[in-house]
């Protein structure tokens, strides 16, 4: 008797359904590449495809953890993608202000050296995200904007503020020491999965230490009783989609770090949606209300597991689409109704013919 | 805003021609506003530009944007029903692909173009029948389209391929005069989107299909209450733009004479801008396939004007597209709130 609730409980756990995804995808490799799992050192730090999937999954994880809470107020932020690329062209042309169109000698371009300090870069980096995050909040919260609509204007003029920004030209990074974010190493470790994770950490205590994470959930279940029951649901919403928005920041900072330049174009593209379907891989619904932000960092696990995984067995990189195609009717066969309600019958048979065997 | 606009008006007492028209003014104001938007930009920009005031500049936005215009219209009923389609690019880029490497291999164009439409609908129809039947949001279900379209079109070949077929060619480079206007021409392509548009609004406005898709956008549950196939509009409709999106596809191809799963990389954004211009809420049950057109020709009017000016960038055209977009959510925010006052 005691082993369905216990069961029960796995199964209904947040993470059960990213980590059976994610466990198929490793028993794939386990069987078709077995040489997928080796990690090996080197220059002291670690090296293999699973670290990959961490180092490269991290932008990834830190815009799934942002949209999580945006998504638990019943919202959604399209913007991701652009504000990665506005915050990523910021960060690029602070560095290097020289322009594509004016004329320098090359070695001054490709010079290690920076026209701003590191952490000043940093910070407008991620004060660029925060900004446009809150312009998000203030489009969905003050003038009262449906959130796709109020995204989408970002979302559609971003690459071109981006573009702007870096001239039309794709930059090149030639300073070292900013490359830290997306290739250093601390403690054998990626730098970008300490980021991830402190920032993980901190929204999580933001969210379950304080009542702000029930106040989100309110807000994406009702937003009109949680304004009558004294909680303003206006400053909630801003605070999600600015948190949102500092995300982006942050994964704009690691990815032009990790590929050493800013294609305005391209950088962070299509991340809105890898976002999405990282948080309802994650479990939690469109509509709002329960979230996990430890299940939306784990979709977005899945997702790059699955990405490197075809890469290893040698997909084309744009045919790859199509796989991840196949991986979100997975996912919506999966969390269908029809699904629950099978694997709820399953079960309770089951439990009932153990209770007819006692 | 038509279905609304007869329930509004029939429902209150008409006092005069004043009253109406400004009902008319008030009930139609985003469709309105978008002409005039284009209008004066149009006029403006004639002025700036002495250029643009030639009559093929007015013809060649139709001739640019005829793949944007068909696939705002499929956009635009699919936006009416509260749905969104993101798989539209996909599917452009999947057709002209696929087309292209049939005809590569010796197909004949009559038989490659009615199997790209087939291929659309079928398409759509999955997409519509997986959206109803697993009660899914439509943002996944179109988005996974866009992943397969897109993968599939990268799977048939890496690389662009070209159209050498003579049919294709000949529509493709065949000019054909206008009429009264001088030193005027349009390619046999550019009537696809139009003769579409026409379609649509018979569809939109003069069947009972439109008005059910109008109803669905406003209510589905009260929609499905009064006994309008809810589900099987809503599937029609997903067909419908899977159709709008490989026809956009076909005229792609021939304008480019070219296949690649690069292509129309952003189509489904500037299509959902397109159609929030032209005064479609993106809330569903309120629109006009009309305001998607001048939508449309706002865009081409946007991008020629970055042509004839020569320094401005091809970015600033996001950019504007983006603030008008904002400009027309702001006024359809305004006009619900105050219709929800009154």
């Amino acid at each position: 008797m005691k082993k369905k609730p216990i069961l029960h409980r796995i199964r209904e756990s947040r993470l059960f359904w990213p980590l059976v995804a994610l466990g198929i995808i490793f028993a794939f490799d386990a069987i078709f590449e077995p040489g997928f799992f080796k990690i090996g050192i080197l220059d002291c730090h670690l090296y293999g495809n699973l670290i990959d999937v961490i180092n490269d999954g991290a932008p990834l994880m830190l815009v799934a953890i942002g949209m999580t809470m945006v998504i638990a107020t019943g919202g959604i932020d399209l913007s991701v993608g652009a504000v990665i690329a506005i915050s990523a062209a910021l960060a690029t042309v602070l560095i290097n202000p020289a322009l594509g169109n004016q004329l320098i000698t090359n070695d001054i371009l490709t010079k290690d050296a920076t026209n701003t300090p590191l952490p000043i870069i940093v910070l407008v980096c991620l004060a660029a995200g925060t900004l446009c995050g809150l312009w998000n909040g203030w489009l969905v919260s003050r003038a009262k904007i449906q959130p796709m609509i109020a995204t989408l204007v970002l979302m559609v003029a971003g690459r071109g503020i981006a573009q702007l920004i870096t001239n039309g030209q794709i930059m090149t990074i030639y300073y070292t020491p900013y490359f830290v974010f997306g290739n250093g190493y601390i403690l054998g470790l990626p730098v970008s999965v300490f980021i991830v994770a402190i920032v993980l950490v901190l929204v999580w205590i933001g969210a379950r230490r304080t009542s702000l994470g029930l106040f989100v959930e309110s807000v994406g279940i009702n937003a009109k009783s949680t304004f009558y029951s004294g909680i303003s649901d206006k400053n909630v919403k801003l605070l999600v989609y600015t948190l949102s928005g500092f995300c982006g920041g942050v994964a704009g900072l690691i990815l032009s770090s990790y590929v050493h330049s800013t294609d305005a174009n391209n950088i962070g593209l299509n991340y809105e949606l890898d976002a999405i379907l990282a948080v309802v891989l994650g479990g939690t619904l469109m509509s709002g209300g329960r979230f996990s932000l430890v299940a939306s960092a784990l979709g977005a696990l899945v997702i790059w597991a699955f990405t490197i995984s075809m890469y290893t067995i040698g997909v084309p990189s744009n045919a790859l689409l199509a796989g991840k195609a196949a991986l979100v009717l997975l996912v919506i066969v999966l969390y269908s109704d029809f699904t629950r309600r099978f694997m709820n019958r399953l079960f309770e048979r089951k439990g009932s013919q153990h209770g007819a065997t006692d | 805003m038509a279905p609304q606009t007869n329930l509004i008006t029939s429902g209150v007492q008409t006092r005069g021609a004043a009253q109406r028209i400004k009902r008319f003014v008030f009930n139609n104001a985003p469709l309105l506003t978008t002409i005039t938007i284009f209008v004066v930009a149009y006029f403006l920009a004639g002025r700036v530009y002495p250029a643009m005031q030639k009559p093929q500049v007015f013809f060649n936005l139709f001739i640019n944007n005829g793949s944007l215009l068909i696939v705002s219209i499929g956009m635009t009923l699919v936006i009416i029903t509260g749905g969104i389609d993101l798989s539209v690019g996909g599917v452009i880029a999947l057709t002209s692909v696929a087309s292209a490497s049939l005809l590569q291999n010796g197909a004949s164009p009559f038989v490659v173009m009615p199997l790209m439409l087939v291929m659309g609908i079928v398409f759509g129809l999955v997409l519509g029948l997986i959206i109803h039947f697993f009660k899914v949001q439509p943002f996944i279900v179109t988005l996974m389209g866009m992943y397969f379209a897109r993968g599939l079109a990268y799977i048939i070949s890496l690389s662009a391929i070209p159209i050498e077929n003579s049919v294709y060619k000949s529509l493709a480079l065949t000019p054909i005069t206008i009429p009264i206007i001088p030193n005027a021409y349009v390619y046999i392509y550019a009537f696809v989107g139009p003769i579409l548009l026409i379609a649509a609004i018979y569809l939109s406005f003069f069947t009972r299909f439109g008005r059910t898709i109008f109803a669905i956008g406003n209510n589905e549950q009260s929609a499905r209450l009064m006994g309008l196939p809810a589900g099987r509009t809503k599937i029609a409709v997903y067909t419908f733009s899977g159709f709008c999106s490989a026809l956009a596809g076909i005229v792609w191809s021939i304008a480019l004479l070219s296949g690649y799963g690069q292509y129309a990389p952003t189509m489904e954004l500037d299509a959902i801008a397109a159609v929030v211009i032209g005064g479609t809420m993106l809330t569903g049950g309120a629109g006009n396939v009309i305001g998607t057109a001048f939508g449309v020709l706002i865009t081409g009017t946007i991008i020629s004007i970055l042509q004839f000016n020569g320094t401005l960038s091809s970015w600033w055209t996001r950019i504007v597209v983006g603030v008008l977009t904002l400009i027309f959510i702001g006024i359809q925010s305004f006009l619900y709130r105050r219709g929800k006052r009154s």
